[in-house]
């Protein structure tokens, strides 16, 4: 059963050209099509599917191997609160559920305003900073739960 | 003209957190106002690795070492020092010291450490060839391309004694050597920079501070080998290192050191950029393969190992960031000259990523045989808050827990087996009497469920096993069986899994139980976690005798349970308690007490 597909924006599209005929080209293709959409809609990977003569089953075996990857649309600032274990230790768990309770969100959930969403993730190499929160690509170091409510305000807009 | 002075700012992942571009573009600035521009150069470097104290400003000659400078320090850093030649001395490491007494190597925790990986992080700008190329960068390379044959790079290796700084120690002579012999005219070199380990960043901080040194070991790997072509696999999460990574190809491209015919010799060698997409058991090298082919990244069984059908079916040789980090040096200085550092069966230096409870956390690069007693306490600058030392974990989720007794180990990859952990990656994770094991080991486990590729049923069906286990021990529902199976799904998964993800994630647990049977007994037996992290065993009560009635632990309650009269004593529900651990903080007379 095949469903909507979108048109790639013209870069995208060339990107795709590009990479088409080398060998073990998926994943880096997937990557600059998170790149475009912040995740991978179902309608991006049927395209993608037809443009690169792949099976949609392929394809999606291979998002949902990696973390990395997301079928979900994600909020507009996504929260990474690190759960490497120098994090852990140091109280990243503590962090992770003081802003979903802030957001009121659980999982990998929206906030309602389609703003906010949090992402536990692994090791995110600043171990010397834990615990460790990233809002989009800014790092935050040694967070405490009582400096959340102000991070989460300066990004609102 | 020259310049008289140098800045030098740490462009690290943690410090550039800790506003260091900012710090760089002030200084600029503020060189300019003050009319010093021609008289200061400033550079962006990689990581000094004292991320603890981190911004890092180091300015030269006068190796003025500043630490957690801000950005609005910038233009005092400049008025005093490049126009009026003074150190500010507020920002100084250690302020109490004499001017002479604060060059770097008169820091402890520089002073046991002996820097080959990352002889160039801190020193050079990242995102220039010609700095690396003064550093001795690609004298190796053309030394192997004008005087030496393929056979006597891999040599000079075997006299050095490189081995595998990803894990395994694989001996790194033996790997190219075998890449070397086997048939077929296409050969691949692979970077693994898929730094999975949580906990460890040595890569990453080797990459950012130092591309090059990476990308001329992997020439001189595809010249030894008969290679054309070179992969680097690294983790999309490191956007900054692979930003370095692709100056540092065109760069090298546009000096002739990468590409068709390098420096006339003949010898062609192209570099390629492949992301990893967040997933730990890639770091396992069929799997990482597989990856890079564009697939799901499972592992296969082996043989036939990679250097006899790797990426796609064709001889390969992957090595690990900090293995490849060392190889110009070994070019350059010798064979002789590296052997002569570390320990007989393990050569050279290790860079640890030494986290957790400890002062001064940080990147660490000492000798192989250093005691792990000199990197906890003397370089790390022992535990913090005074707290007393409980154990290291080492090798990550792969590894084990090592305790006090036997901290006067030397490092090497023998006797961290022989303590039942592994040298891995690099990761050091110190750990303080605040912290449980079990939750540590559930931590690890989950962690493992995670990463499981579910290729093979002992690692898929094993962690799940071992983390529902060690879920029911934290929440008070565990039986003294338990502790037995643990131990049996453990050696089953050791002995069966196809690859080292499955092989060692029991290690973490199965370590504990040895060191810390008591620990674990008193979460089965007694329902109590004494160090109060797993929070269904804590219990919270008022002390009537000490509590006055101030009211704040009820103010902060969430729920709210904690009922009493203002200058009575308060009495908490532990029906409804949710043990979110707030009164505890709050009060200010300790009559909240954690069972």
């Amino acid at each position: 059963m095949a469903i909507a597909q979108v048109e790639f924006p013209k870069e995208l599209a060339a990107f795709v050209e590009e990479w088409k005929t080398k060998p073990g080209n998926l994943i880096m293709i997937l990557h600059r099509i998170q790149q475009e959409y912040g995740y991978i809609p179902r309608e991006a990977a049927e395209t993608l599917s037809r443009m690169i003569d792949l099976p949609l089953a392929k394809i999606y075996g291979v998002i949902t191997f990696y973390h990395f990857f997301k079928t979900k649309k994600p909020g507009k600032n996504r929260l990474a609160i690190c759960m490497g274990t120098a994090c852990y230790l140091k109280g990243g768990q503590a962090l992770l559920e003081e802003a979903r309770s802030i957001l009121n969100i659980q999982g990998d959930e929206v906030t309602d305003d389609g703003l906010y969403s949090i992402d536990a993730v692994r090791c995110v190499g600043c171990c010397g900073l834990a615990p460790v929160l990233m809002v989009g690509d800014e790092v935050y170091g040694k967070v405490s739960p009582e400096q959340l409510p102000e991070i989460i305000a300066k990004h609102r807009n | 003209m020259a310049y008289r002075q140098y800045m030098l700012v740490c462009g690290g992942t943690g410090c550039e957190s800790g506003k260091s571009d900012e710090i760089y573009r002030n200084l600029l600035k503020e060189a300019e106002a003050q009319g010093v521009k021609d008289a200061v150069q400033i550079v962006k470097t990689g990581c000094f690795g004292f991320c603890e104290k981190g911004p890092i400003v180091k300015v030269l000659p006068e190796e003025s070492f500043y630490v957690e400078v801000k950005p609005d320090d910038a233009k005092e850093i400049i008025a005093e020092q490049a126009v009026k030649g003074r150190e500010v001395k507020r920002l100084l490491y250690d302020k109490s010291t004499r001017k002479s007494n604060n060059k770097i190597e008169d820091i402890e925790f520089y002073q046991k450490q002996f820097r080959i990986v990352l002889r160039n992080c801190g020193v050079i700008n990242p995102e220039n060839i010609e700095e690396y190329i003064a550093r001795d960068g690609y004298a190796g390379l053309e030394k192997v391309l004008f005087q030496m044959k393929g056979e006597d790079v891999i040599a000079e290796l075997k006299t050095a004694g490189l081995r595998g700084r990803g894990g395994a120690g694989f001996p790194t002579w033996l790997k190219w050597d075998l890449t070397r012999k086997a048939p077929g005219d296409v050969k691949y070199i692979i970077c693994n920079a898929d730094e999975g380990d949580p906990g460890a960043y040595m890569d990453r901080s080797t990459i950012e501070g130092d591309p090059h040194s990476v990308l001329e070991a992997m020439a001189i790997a595809g010249f030894a080998i008969g290679s054309n072509k070179g992969y680097v696999y690294i983790r999309a999460e490191y956007p900054l290192a692979i930003d370095r990574l692709k100056i540092a190809i065109a760069q090298a491209k546009e000096y002739g050191l990468l590409g068709d015919d390098i420096l006339g010799s003949g010898f062609s060698f192209d570099v390629e950029i492949r992301l990893g997409a967040g997933a730990f058991v890639c770091g396992e090298e069929t799997a990482l393969m597989r990856s890079l082919e564009g697939n799901r990244g499972m592992p296969v069984p082996k043989p036939p190992f990679p250097a006899i059908s790797g990426l796609w079916k064709k001889p390969t040789v992957i090595n690990n960031v900090e293995t490849l980090a060392n190889i110009p040096v070994i070019i350059t200085k010798g064979g002789e000259w590296f052997a002569k550092i570390g320990t007989e069966k393990s050569t050279g230096t290790k860079v640890f990523a030494l986290t957790g409870k400890v002062n001064n956390s940080g990147l660490v690069e000492v000798p192989m045989g250093t005691t792990l007693r000199e990197i906890i306490f003397d370089i790390g600058g022992g535990i913090k808050g005074g707290k007393k030392f409980k154990g290291v974990q080492t090798g990550g989720p792969s590894g084990g827990i090592i305790v006090e007794k036997d901290l006067d180990a030397p490092i090497s990859y023998e006797s961290l087996q022989a303590l039942g952990s592994m040298m891995g990656s690099g990761g050091m994770i110190v750990m303080d009497e605040d912290d449980c094991v079990v939750d540590v080991s559930k931590f690890y486990m989950e962690f493992c469920v995670d990463e499981s590729c579910g290729k093979c049923a002992p690692c898929r069906i094993g962690t799940n096993q071992m983390y529902d286990i060690l879920d029911r021990i934290t929440k008070g529902k565990g039986e003294e069986a338990d502790l037995a199976r643990l131990e049996r799904i453990g050696k089953a998964m050791t002995k069966a899994s196809l690859c080292m993800l499955g092989g060692s994630a029991a290690n973490p647990t199965l370590s504990t139980i040895r060191h810390f049977r008591d620990e674990y007994l008193a979460h089965i037996r007694d329902h109590k976690c004494l160090t109060g992290k797993c929070k269904d065993l804590v219990t919270y009560s008022i002390d009537p005798s000490k509590c006055i009635g101030c009211t704040l632990c009820a103010k902060k309650c969430p729920v709210p349970c904690i009922s009493g009269e203002r200058k009575q004593p308060h009495v908490i529900d532990a029906s409804r308690c949710v043990k979110c651990g707030e009164c505890y903080a709050v009060c200010k007379f300790g009559a909240v007490v954690k069972n």
